[in-house]
């Protein structure tokens, strides 16, 4: 196996390029402005810092949801189907093949483009922790409405939290998620790709069938 | 290719900006008016009612007077029903119902009591002639010109008994203050309720933190409502009346026991904010409109009371007594104000105070003469009624004067010593006597045996509305630590509260993620034959 051997694939689509660094950008403006909301630091100042989130809370909403009308429509929702085929070897990869130099048991490709683990963290983000800070999100957001939308008996402490206990969770995925991308062929090759589209595989792997989600590219 | 990489990061800025633009703009139009604003210039603009009456023009009042109560007959003589209507209100019975009212068996921690009208010293303030209950003196609150009645009269009568020319002339000049002051007559103004309200607990200052001689002729920026170069509002401008009842007293009775702007009801009394405001003056959309249901207007806009003036803090009435050299004495502490004096014990005072914040409804609770206290805590002479789960009650800011002050140790009740006069602790220094002749004047009991107690007693502050500018900023009461609302527990208020698990199991979730990949990388790196070296 040797550099030569890599050939270049159109992995990421234009919109999905784009959703994945305005959402990073969303991410990151969220997670400054709201762990200053909590109190955890001073950068804005507590006033702006509530408006930004307000406003960049907002700007995710309607951008979550074009997210969710592409997946859809493109079919790409099939990348996220969960599975525990190969999630051994994945594991065992990272956590040993790694170091010996050994290749990625699971090599993308476009219809292809998450590993086992990657599918469950992707899933569990898009459908579950995701949601779950869009809605206590929204709902910390209409606080003074709830009278009138009938959550009378909700709890602010709770959703505060559940946002907060969220927004950990998710700082804590960036944490690993920034540092996955250096585990490319080179440091930077996951990320060039993720700004180009294009990425680097090698040509001799075997993609199984159940591996493919057929999609129509778009 | 990187010019493909280009234009694509061109369109993700573009969008960035967009945005970011929105926010932006979100806040740019703060310059525009907010509606409450716009609202309370509209009921208030033009020019404010006058009176129909020249008193210079009336031939009754040209007469030469000997007496007050001669005057105020003279004024009755047209305005017949104006004293029957002013001795049902609380400034003349000082009186909030048979036990409650100053004149009653209410207490505070300043001079404690007014013995049911016996300790003369605090007629002073009392709307009466010569310090007497029975006429009443109209022009405490209706007269423009400033005269000291009791000297006038008094000299008057030295000087018209006079067979001396020049005493004579003397004599004629009185007369002359005397009619230029009975025919000066108007609606009262800043000064009128100030003669008593600036000085209430005997000094400038003493008792209200917002209200003090400052107030007279205050600048915008110590309150944009009666500032000269502002609105220039004299105190009847929101306390309006009815039958000389004024509005905005607080006893057992809230100044306004319905939140009603003039848009609802044109008639309401101007007493609360909101009946000029509005309950969402803020720009539409603007969190502070969301803030109203809980906040009152006063927690962000007055900053801080006492702000030209100080105002006393503290009275220490257990450390009264102390003899230099065998003699009273006086000391001065800062801002020139007395720290103690041997016939008042030790006192505090502060310029530029923090308020202290209560769930408040608009009603104010305390303990009388009557009233049994456990003298184990601080005892809350007066307190603000209220509770969050309480729909018509708001945050509201406080000045809370701190006493010590003595009690019956076997009754248990606080004691309301006689202050002023022969028989007064001012003049014996002796507690039991004072306490025995204060306690028989209200007739209440006192078993000899007395000791000190810890007192709080309370003001509403809702004057020194400051400009916007100046108003409490988000950050002082969404703070971590020692943020204005500190000492209000029971409701989660962001950026104030905290949940220590969430936060532990947080920050070692990511520091411990933040660990993991650090020792990975170090792994990759250092490991014989990794993947990326042999990539390239």
């Amino acid at each position: 196996m040797s550099e030569n051997k890599l050939i270049l694939i159109y992995l990421y689509s234009r919109y999905e390029r784009f959703w994945h660094w305005l959402q990073a950008l969303l991410i990151l403006v969220l997670l400054a402005t709201g762990f200053e909301v909590n109190g955890a630091w001073t950068l804005l100042g507590f006033e702006t810092a509530v408006t930004v989130h307000n406003y960049t809370g907002l700007t995710w909403l309607i951008t979550f949801a074009f997210f969710v009308f592409w997946v859809f429509t493109t079919g790409e929702w099939r990348q996220y189907i969960p599975t525990t085929k190969k999630m051994l070897a994945v594991i065992r990869y990272y956590g040993y093949g790694i170091f010996r130099g050994e290749a990625h048991p699971f090599p993308k490709r476009k219809d292809a483009k998450h590993n086992p683990l990657q599918r469950l963290t992707y899933l569990s983000l898009a459908a579950l922790l995701l949601p779950v800070q869009m809605t206590t999100g929204f709902l910390y957001w209409g606080y003074n409405s709830w009278a009138q939308w009938g959550f009378s008996w909700l709890s602010l402490e709770i959703v505060a939290l559940v946002h907060l206990a969220g927004a950990f969770a998710i700082l804590q995925f960036l944490v690993i998620h920034i540092y996955m991308t250096t585990t490319g062929h080179s440091l930077l090759a996951h990320i060039r790709a993720m700004i180009t589209g294009w990425e680097e595989v090698q040509p001799d792997a075997k993609i199984e069938d159940w591996e493919k989600a057929p999609v129509k590219t778009g | 290719m990187n010019r493909m990489n280009l234009k694509r990061w061109a369109g993700v800025m573009a969008v960035g900006v967009l945005l970011f633009s929105g926010i932006a703009s979100g806040e740019e139009e703060n310059t525009d008016t907010a509606p409450g604003r716009t609202m309370a210039r509209q009921a208030v603009r033009g020019e404010r009612p006058g009176i129909t009456v020249d008193h210079s023009r009336i031939d009754a009042l040209k007469k030469p007077f000997s007496s007050g109560p001669e005057i105020t007959g003279t004024c009755l003589s047209c305005h017949t029903e104006a004293e029957s209507q002013f001795h049902q209100t609380i400034h003349w019975t000082w009186r909030a119902d048979d036990v409650k009212g100053k004149g009653g068996f209410s207490l505070n921690n300043f001079c404690i009591s007014a013995n049911k009208m016996t300790d003369k010293g605090c007629l002073s303030c009392h709307p009466g002639w010569n310090k007497a209950v029975e006429s009443v003196n109209c022009l405490v609150c209706h007269g423009q010109k400033e005269i000291n009645w009791e000297e006038a009269f008094a000299d008057l009568k030295v000087f018209a008994a006079s067979d001396d020319a020049s005493e004579k002339e003397i004599a004629e000049e009185i007369r002359a203050n005397i009619r230029d002051a009975v025919t000066n007559i108007g609606l009262p103004g800043r000064k009128n309720c100030g003669s008593c309200h600036f000085y209430g607990g005997g000094g400038d200052g003493v008792k209200h933190g917002d209200l003090d001689s400052s107030m007279a002729r205050p600048n915008k920026a110590l309150d944009v409502h009666m500032g000269e170069d502002g609105q220039n509002f004299t105190c009847t401008r929101c306390h309006t009346t009815k039958r000389h009842n004024i509005a905005g007293r607080i006893y057992t009775v809230p100044a306004a026991t319905e939140r009603k702007s003039l848009v609802e009801d044109d008639l309401t009394a101007k007493i609360t904010c909101e009946s000029c405001h509005t309950a969402t003056p803020h720009k539409k959309g603007s969190k502070p409109n969301d803030h109203t249901d809980k906040v009152a207007c006063q927690t962000c806009h007055i900053p801080y009371f006492a702000r030209v003036n100080p105002t006393k803090m503290s009275w220490d009435w257990s450390k009264a007594g102390k003899l230099k050299d065998g003699k009273p004495f006086k000391s001065k502490g800062p801002y020139g104000k007395k720290d103690y004096l041997t016939v008042k014990g030790e006192m505090r005072w502060e310029k530029n105070v923090r308020p202290e914040y209560f769930w408040f409804n608009g009603s104010i609770d305390g303990v009388t003469a009557k009233d049994r206290v456990d003298p184990g805590t601080v005892v809350a002479v007066s307190h603000p009624v209220g509770s969050q789960d309480d729909p018509n009650s708001r945050i509201f800011p406080f000045k809370v004067h701190r006493g010590v002050q003595p009690y019956d140790k076997i009754h248990k009740t606080l004691l309301a010593p006689l202050l002023s006069g022969d028989k007064g602790y001012w003049k014996t220094l002796d507690w039991n006597s004072a306490l025995a002749v204060g306690q028989s004047a209200l007739g209440l009991p006192f078993s000899g045996e007395f000791d000190f107690v810890e007192t709080t007693y309370v003001f509403p502050t809702t004057h020194m509305v400051a400009p916007k500018n100046n108003v409490v900023r988000c950050s002082e009461c969404h703070v971590r630590n020692d943020g204005r609302m500190a000492d209000l527990a029971g409701f989660y208020m962001p950026g104030r509260n905290q949940n220590r698990w969430i936060n532990t199991i947080g920050w070692v979730a990511v520091l411990g993620a933040a660990i993991g990949v650090t020792v990975h990388g170090l792994g990759r790196i250092f490991s014989p034959k990794n993947g990326r070296k042999e990539n390239g």
